[in-house]
């Protein structure tokens, strides 16, 4: 089977990588460049946990080919964090223990920076339904909500201060 | 003599009585009386029980002690999720 | 247990909220699952399954398979030695490789590994099975019929005499309870009976079942895998592979869900056998489909409940049949569901009946207080409907005959201290119970029981060079344990809670650990971790004692320090933990401590749950407005993890009473494999769920500990069933009361 070579951006940092035509982005992120943040909860669509961002827009990787990556800027999970700072985010999903198993954590959290870079002050009804395509089975979202809602706020006086 | 509670299903190999009294000091001479005794209840008790003692659940405890008048019943293994 | 509780105890740091450790690892991307792991050389497995309900095999031709390029081994049935297997495995050796028939859609029939995912898909085609395809059965009350088709020509209902001579479907009869029931409903004002089905209901762990095994042609094997029980997955896979145990070790991985359906092997046996044919690394990852199909999910039901009580609202009688499906094979959770039933109420008069029935479904495999919702949802919901036709507030009705201290069970033993007439009276009093209703909404109440268990457990603790220390456990982490032994560790050794780094050992580095089930690790090994780290507080002042020259037994330990034991002793200042750690090699060696145990005395949990919720009349789709759990946890180590328990368990019954369940086709397949059309509560469905911890300490717990996991989804399916049958003006008696169902009831 013949491949296909792909230059894409991923978390900044330029990433060529080959792949098969039938090769979904998340197969290429896990198994192509190691990053094995993004999980494979379903492969169709409906558990969110391998969301990433692609070109500014919230994905499901396992349903985006990764040929299709071509040319285009990838946000993942590992890319969240600014070295040893974490996204406020990250630090609010630890604090209000919003994760048990934390299988689903990482597509949480990129779901949940997409939406506040649209949206930087989501009410609790907007954090619902934006995150209603990431499943969680462990916590029942009540402190996933609280974290999302607290960072929002935190990174919205970060802003007025700044 | 320890008085041994059984659950229902049970008392048929026991001509119907809902308690019987065997001779142990332990969960194991217990077992092994109750074995000896109603010969019907051997293949359910190789299966694995659980056994209460005054209100306290043991899965896996030959050795634990049976108090004089202890509240002694026979349940079914246990298994969690 | 030899422990002794300290009785008034002013805990320092078990009841505060710290970070979890593996925190970081969860937030980043960095910690590893099940099948986050890859080795070098790895193949890629695949499994074929059957497409039949019901088929025998007549034969398995994988010659072509193995003629493909990249193909490097298959197995099948004749790859395993069923003469060799212990008697008790047997049924779980069939389940990882069906045998002379298969049993279900979704059955393993054979294995490929191969260099690639496309290569290994294309051999699964390449297998030719041979099937003679049999009737087959996946309803609980058709599989009772005797005219249903039989699955296994040598089950004889056990628990009735004299032995029935004709097989059936009925594994077993099981009876529990004491008085006389009939007497007690002849003593009733007002009976009250009705018949409750339930749908299966899968788990739904968010990671799939994953495994990466590798063994070598000296036999000597290593393993990686998301589980409950490594040590189990060690016992069970070398076993049924003809290995001995210690030349396989196993190492869990961090677990992306389990809920009990990661209590059990699927693929990790499958996986040894393939690595053992191919002399390489193999990984195996279940698809969702395959998750469905063939992993556990919980049992159906049909549950028969008739309770008689007099005007007052006593309790006069109670009968309670039930019948619970476990798939293909013996070991439905019925006992445990008889158990509970009527495990919240203090009745003289009960008896409950059950029966552990099989058809052509995967193999039920535990989820969160096994057996006990079904249950609960029948009882729950005809005390309702008596406290209707009573007059009564129902949770007066149920504080009028709700299980106390020094109660007689109704499975046998009598209670000891629990809490729940405490969570009863905090629901009578939250402000959620006195929020005022709208159209179409209802509210709902139910209590709930369960054991919860201890079990087999071995802890190590290393005093490192600096005074921090390594404590190593044997129960794979599935919602923040670690956090929770290292509260306890710290506490005990009068440390801060990050000098502890709590981690989850391989098989090969501790004694035998039982599976993380039955809301036992907490307690477990939080028992012996506290047990462990006496034993190390123990030698660190033999330590001191040294240094000092003085007796072993006048130096005791305080807020880590060793001090001399009163003015008698001598005049020393007090040795930190850091301080002995630091000259540990010139003063014996290096310090440790162990526990090795049989945990006995866990205590057992109660919890009340209150709902409301509105039934939209258009289309019968039901929104949760509020709810509340109360559960008694002895002692909330970490609060804010025993909440998450709380809430998770209301967000798992939440789903099953309203959306979730399998749904078969005639043809015996499952129909709504997927997370599409099985469909589990999102973000969106939910609101906040409101938790009170009632702390009713165990006493067979050094700190007051009792198990929280699996208590908290027995109320909801009673609970939701309850605030839909009042929105609606119907009682409620299918699981799940989805849309059709609930609008079926408007419209009458």
């Amino acid at each position: 089977m013949s491949k296909i070579t792909v230059s894409a951006t991923v978390n900044g940092d330029a990433a060529d990588f080959v792949c098969d035509a039938t090769e979904t982005l998340l197969d290429v992120l896990r198994d192509r460049l190691g990053l094995t943040g993004a999980k494979e909860g379903c492969g169709t669509g409906d558990c969110g946990a391998c969301s990433v961002i692609l070109n500014d827009r919230l994905v499901c990787a396992c349903l985006v080919l990764g040929a299709e990556a071509q040319g285009a800027k990838i946000e993942t999970v590992e890319g969240l964090a600014n070295g040893e700072t974490l996204h406020p985010l990250q630090r609010k999903f630890i604090e209000h223990a919003a994760l048990q198993c934390g299988v689903c954590t990482p597509g949480f959290l990129v779901a949940a920076k997409s939406l506040i870079d649209h949206n930087p002050d989501p009410t609790e009804e907007q954090v619902r339904y934006w995150l209603a395509g990431n499943l969680c089975r462990c916590t029942g979202y009540d402190k996933i909500v609280r974290a999302v809602l607290d960072a929002a706020a935190e990174m919205r006086e970060a802003n007025h201060a700044a | 003599m320890v008085k041994v509670g059984l659950w229902g299903s049970l008392t048929s190999y026991t001509g119907g009585a809902t308690h019987v009294e065997v001779a142990a000091g332990n969960i194991r001479e217990m077992l092994l009386a109750l074995g000896q005794n109603y010969p019907g209840l051997k293949p359910h008790l190789d299966r694995g029980v659980a056994v209460s003692i005054n209100g306290q659940i043991y899965r896996d405890a030959w050795f634990q002690k049976i108090p004089e008048g202890a509240e002694v019943f026979l349940l079914p293994k246990l298994a969690g999720g | 247990m030899p422990l002794d509780a300290k009785p008034g105890m002013d805990f320092k740091v078990i009841g505060t909220r710290p970070v979890r450790p593996d925190g970081i690892d969860k937030v980043t991307g960095r910690a590893r699952f099940g099948a986050d792991f890859n080795m070098p050389g790895q193949l890629t497995g695949r499994v074929l399954r059957s497409p039949h309900a019901h088929a025998r095999v007549k034969s398995i031709d994988v010659s072509q398979a193995l003629k493909l390029q990249g193909v490097k081994a298959v197995v099948t049935r004749d790859d395993f030695n069923a003469d060799a297997v212990d008697p008790a495995l047997m049924d779980v050796l069939v389940n990882v490789m069906a045998r002379d028939k298969v049993l279900y859609e979704g059955h393993a029939v054979a294995a490929v590994a191969a260099v690639d995912a496309p290569t290994a898909r294309q051999a699964l085609k390449l297998i030719k099975v041979d099937y003679e395809i049999l009737p087959h059965v996946t309803d609980v009350e058709e599989a009772m019929k005797p005219s249903a088709p039989v699955l296994h020509a040598d089950m004889f209902t056990d628990g009735v005499e004299p032995r029935p001579t004709k097989a059936s479907n009925i594994a077993s009869r099981v009876e529990f309870g004491h008085g006389d029931v009939e007497a007690g409903f002849q003593q009733a004002d007002v009976i009250v009976e009705r018949e409750f089905r339930t749908e299966a209901a899968h788990q739904g762990y968010i990671e799939p079942h994953a495994v990466v095994a590798s063994m070598g042609a000296d036999g000597y094997a290593e393993m990686w895998c998301c589980t409950q029980g490594h040590f189990m997955v060690r016992n069970i896979s070398a076993h049924l592979n003809g290995v001995d145990v210690s030349k396989l070790r196993v190492t869990a991985s961090e677990i992306g869900g389990g809920f009990g359906g990661k209590t059990t092997v699927f693929l990790e046996p499958v996986a040894l056998a393939l690595s053992r044919k191919a002399n390489r690394p193999v990984k195996l990852v279940m698809t969702r489909d395959e998750v469905f199909r063939a992993s556990g999910p919980t049992s159906s039901s049909y549950v028969k409940v008739k309770i008689g009580a007099k005007k007052d609202g006593t309790i006069t009688g109670a009968y309670a049949e039930l019948a619970y499906q476990g798939g293909a094979f013996r070991g439905s959770p019925v006992d445990m569901g008889a158990m509970c039933t009527y495990a919240c109420y203090d009745l003289k008069n009960v008896q409950v009946v059950g029966y552990d029935v099989v058809v052509n479904r995967p193999k039920q495999a535990a989820y969160r207080a096994p057996g006990a919702p079904q249950a609960a949802f029948g009882v729950e919901s005809v005390i309702d409907e008596l406290a209707q036709k009573l007059g009564m507030d129902p949770i007066d009705l149920r504080l009028k005959n709700a299980a106390r201290d020094g109660t007689k069970s109704s499975y046998g033993p009598t209670f000891g201290p629990n809490g729940l007439i405490q969570t009863l009276e905090a629901a009578k009093n939250h402000p959620n119970y006195k929020v005022k209703l709208g159209p179409h909404q209802g509210r709902g109440v139910a209590v709930g029981f369960w054991f919860n268990f201890g079990g087999q457990t071995a802890v190590s603790m290393n005093v490192n060079i600096d005074g921090s220390i390594a404590l190593a456990v044997g129960t794979p982490d599935i919602g923040g344990s670690r956090a929770s032994m290292g509260l306890m560790a710290a506490e005990e050794l009068g440390i801060a809670y990050d000098k502890v780094r709590t981690i989850v050992a391989d098989t090969a580095s501790l004694g035998f650990n039982d599976v993380t089930e039955g809301s036992r690790v907490t307690f477990s090994s939080g028992l012996a971790t506290v047990q462990a780290a006496r034993d190390a507080i123990k030698k660190m002042c033999g330590r001191a004692a040294q240094m000092w020259g003085i007796p072993e037994d006048a130096v005791e330990w305080k807020d880590g320090h060793a001090h001399p034991a009163g003015a008698n002793a001598g005049n020393f200042p007090p040795m930190s933990l850091a301080d002995i750690a630091k000259d540990a090699g010139n003063t014996g060696g290096p310090i440790a401590g162990h526990c090795e145990v049989n945990a006995e005395g866990a205590g057992i949990s109660f919890a009340t749950h209150l709902v409301d919720v509105e039934v939209d009349p258009q289309t019968g789709r039901t929104q949760v407005l509020r709810y509340t759990v109360i559960q008694d946890a002895g002692k909330a180590i970490h609060p804010t993890y025993v909440e998450g328990q709380y809430q998770g368990g209301a967000a798992q019954g939440v789903g099953w009473a309203l959306n979730e369940e399998y749904i078969y086709g005639k043809d015996g397949r499952l129909q709504n494999a997927g997370f599409l059309d099985y469909r589990i509560p999102v973000c969106s469905d939910l609101p906040m769920i409101d938790t009170v911890i009632i702390e009713v300490p165990n006493p067979g717990h050094p700190y007051g500990v009792r198990g929280v996991g699996e208590t908290g989804i027995v109320p909801p399916l009673g609970a939701v069933g309850n605030a839909v049958s009042h929105a609606c003006g119907h009682r409620m008696t299918v699981v799940p009361m989805s849309p059709p169902r609930s609008l079926k009831a408007i419209k009458g």
